[in-house]
């Protein structure tokens, strides 16, 4: 009996350290995943570093994209052979980036190198960033406007290196297919004379009705809504009127919206809807990469997405889309202004140099930066890993060649067309913001919500997200 | 003996003493001392004050999730607990292939929380999927399948500690008791269940700070939607400290609010419950 007692009592004790421990220990198992064995390579190196930093610094850079790990590591090696300086490079599981940042960043030798979304992201990481205005990497950079400035517009403390575009990505063969009917809806005969919401809707209903000559189970993939998937809604798709009501005030930002064209908002996300393979009901298990494959098999003709889904595309066993059918159309939400949007157009992708690293790892990371952005070795590196680079440094040679990258930069290049930027989404103001809309998209979609309630939260959300995230100043 | 016991106690101590402290007391300490920061990373703190505490309840997440996390804590420590004992009455009785039984039931529990999550969301969107729903349509069906998958998880692990128990009763007192006249339920109820207590008591404890503290399930099932319907206080602490720029502070606050919540609430089960304990 007293054993047991004891027993009990153990247990009591290593639960309610289990307890503390989950409560207040977060950070420690949120590095795990990938950098796992990355953490482990780090502590052997840690020895040679020590003495290597009293030299001339080294590099740490935290990678954000988990796709490309593999040729960062390559990389970094180059880099290593070519200079001498020593580049470690950790990628953080897909997800996890702003958990592992904050517990490395901590760290006796912390990241360099890292990467913000945008000013939300600098607002929170601002006590990190360097002014890096006046570096290569900076005066390298073919529109300078995109960089993280301060509050007053002052310095350049985040710099893009990735360009990205996403829009309605369509299957020309099936396009085609459709146009070729003899009973269709419209007269236009190709994709690419859809200029406006109303034409696109036409041949998206007709497309519908016309199922089964076409061999697909709808003209949408899956409006995804599983955990974590519905930011092609809440973000992306959202950027698109938010940005109109921007223009109409001539602002990046707003500390309240009146979401003015959430009419518009609900014309595209309804023919998704109301036109895809998945019924509304069922979204709410679906992820991206479930759309993606439906877009790749051919089950479906359009999805929305960005360049960086082609991998996912091309990547699915039994593809059927052919390489130069991948297409892109802008997002059509029955503005007036149909006619001359573009696709979106920016990036969320922008590096910092830790300030608080040491001086020689700061010089060592500027470096760095400079030769990938300058040095041809380094060019060819950065335009291998498939990025649109928005560096004058680049020449035509170095963009990449996967068809929607392709279709991106022939987008920026039509001077008829204005691209949408990320402005008004990179404002949003919190992760919560965006969940919380993402939350309600869902249940609308779902039937369980009054689209005004959608529109009446997601405005009332907005003031008071933006209002805690400034009293956190 | 026992004066060399006493003279190398503190030396044997000592690495289990610096081992806790590291990965326990200090980390422990700092956690209470940031809930009163605004932070970005643990080494950049300011101190604030109580302000992240009045913030908790800005807004009504918090107590939303903890009404979500105590109605969930009833029902599973219910279910989980009747089950897994009924299940340890049935295998010590002398049936065949008990031990593959008790294997099998022990299996769930070897399985991470996270992987459970997303076996049970296929399952359970599988079958919703004939009514055209999902698990995420309505927070109802969040609920019962996390105490589905808890029970599923936990039942063998429990089922095991009842197994233990009930085996160590002496079958002398069984038999007494049968050879004065007692019928099954009368042995049940006023043999067994007081002489297994003890068991009753670990369980009960692991069943309710499990249920109470449960996150990874959480997230992998529903990860709190629709809505924020079917978040549990776990992971209302996880996404107030990632969700919002200068909110870790405030997510900070409500780890220690939660802990002192487990704590008190599992401490007061212990005293109850051991209160009941008989000598065996």
């Amino acid at each position: 009996m007293r054993l047991k007692k004891m027993v009990a009592a153990g247990l009591t004790l290593s639960m309610v350290a289990g307890l503390a421990l989950t409560g207040c220990g977060n950070d420690g198992n949120t590095t795990g995943g990938d950098s796992g064995n990355a953490g482990s390579s780090s502590s052997a190196k840690d020895d040679s570093k020590d003495s290597g930093s009293s030299e001339g610094g080294s590099v740490y850079y935290l990678n954000f994209k988990p796709e490309v790990a593999e040729q960062w590591e390559a990389i970094a090696k180059k880099y290593t052979d070519a200079t001498g300086v020593e580049v470690k490079v950790v990628t953080a599981a897909s997800g996890t980036y702003e958990s592992t940042l904050t517990s490395e960043v901590a760290k006796k030798n912390p990241p360099t190198l890292f990467q913000i979304n945008g000013p939300v992201g600098y607002q929170n990481w601002k006590d990190y960033c360097l002014d890096l205005s006046g570096t290569d990497i900076y005066n390298n950079l073919s529109d300078k406007s995109m960089a993280i400035t301060d509050a007053d517009g002052n310095g350049a403390y985040g710099i893009p290196y990735v360009v990205e575009g996403y829009g309605i990505i369509y299957n020309d063969e099936i396009m085609q297919k459709y146009f070729a009917l003899s009973d269709k809806a419209v007269d236009i005969s190709a994709a690419t004379d859809i200029k406006d919401f109303d034409t696109l809707k036409k041949v998206v209903e007709d497309m519908t009705a016309h199922k089964a000559d076409l061999g697909i189970e709808g003209v949408f993939s899956s409006t995804s809504f599983s955990a974590g998937e519905d930011w092609r809604w809440q973000t992306h798709l959202a950027n698109v009127p938010v940005n109109y009501e921007y223009q109409d005030d001539n602002t990046t930002d707003k500390a309240e919206i009146t979401f003015k064209y959430n009419e518009n908002f609900k014309n595209i996300f309804d023919l998704y809807l109301d036109n895809s393979c998945t019924e509304k009901g069922l979204v709410g298990s679906k992820t991206v990469e479930d759309s993606m494959a439906e877009f790749a098999l051919g089950k479906t003709a359009m999805v929305q997405n960005g360049n960086w889904g082609w991998g996912q595309v091309s990547g699915v066993d039994g593809n059927v889309v052919k390489e130069e059918n991948v297409k892109f159309l802008p997002i059509y939400t029955g503005m007036d202004k149909d006619a001359e949007q573009s696709i979106c157009i920016g990036t969320e992708n922008f590096w910092c140099v830790n300030s608080q690293a040491s001086e020689a790892d700061q010089q060592a990371t500027i470096d760095f930066l400079k030769w990938l952005t300058s040095d041809d070795a380094g060019k060819a590196e950065v335009a291998a890993l498939g990025f649109i680079t928005p560096f004058s440094t680049f020449g035509d040679d170095l963009q990449p060649n996967d068809p929607l990258a392709k279709e991106v930069v022939r987008y920026m290049n039509d001077s008829s067309l204005k691209t949408v930027p990320w402005t008004a989404m990179l404002s949003f103001p919190s992760q919560t913001f965006k969940d919380n809309f993402g939350a309600s998209l869902l249940e609308y979609a779902q039937g369980n919500k009054e689209w005004s309630a959608v529109v009446s939260d997601m405005t009332a959300d907005w003031a008071a997200e933006k209002a805690n995230s400034s009293d956190a100043e | 003996m026992q004066k060399t016991l006493k003279k190398y106690f503190p030396i044997f101590v000592l690495p289990t003493l610096i081992a806790f402290a590291i990965s326990f007391l200090i980390p422990f300490i700092m956690g209470i001392y940031l809930s009163f920061c605004k932070f970005t990373t643990v080494t950049n703190a300011q101190f604030v004050g109580f302000s992240n505490y009045a913030k908790i309840f800005t807004n009504s997440d918090f107590t939303d999730a903890l009404w979500f996390t105590v109605k969930f804590t009833v029902v599973s420590v219910v279910t989980v607990n009747v089950f897994a004992f009924l299940l340890a009455l049935a295998l010590t009785k002398s049936i065949k292939g008990t031990n593959i039984f008790r294997t099998v039931f022990f299996m769930p529990n070897l399985i991470g929380g996270i992987v459970l999550g997303y076996i049970w969301q296929l399952i359970i969107n599988a079958v919703l999927l004939n009514a055209g729903v999902t698990i995420v349509s309505d927070a109802k069906y969040g609920f019962w399948g996390l105490v589905i998958l808890m029970n599923w998880q936990l039942i063998g692990y429990m089922m095991v500690i009842y197994i233990a128990g009930i085996q160590n009763i002496s079958p002398d007192i069984i038999e007494a008791a049968r050879i004065d006249g007692a019928n099954k339920f009368q042995i049940l109820g006023k043999i067994t269940i007081p002489l297994v207590m003890p068991s009753v008591t670990i369980c009960l404890f692991l069943t309710l700070t499990n249920s109470f503290k449960l996150f990874d399930q959480n997230l992998a099932l529903t990860a709190g939607n629709p809505g924020k319907q079917t978040r549990m206080l776990a992971l209302d602490i996880y996404q107030t400290f990632y969700g919002r720029v200068g909110w870790a502070g405030v997510g900070q606050a409500k780890a220690v609010i939660f802990f002192i919540m487990v704590a008190v609430v599992a401490l007061v089960q212990l005293y109850f419950t051991r209160s009941k304990e008989v000598e065996n």
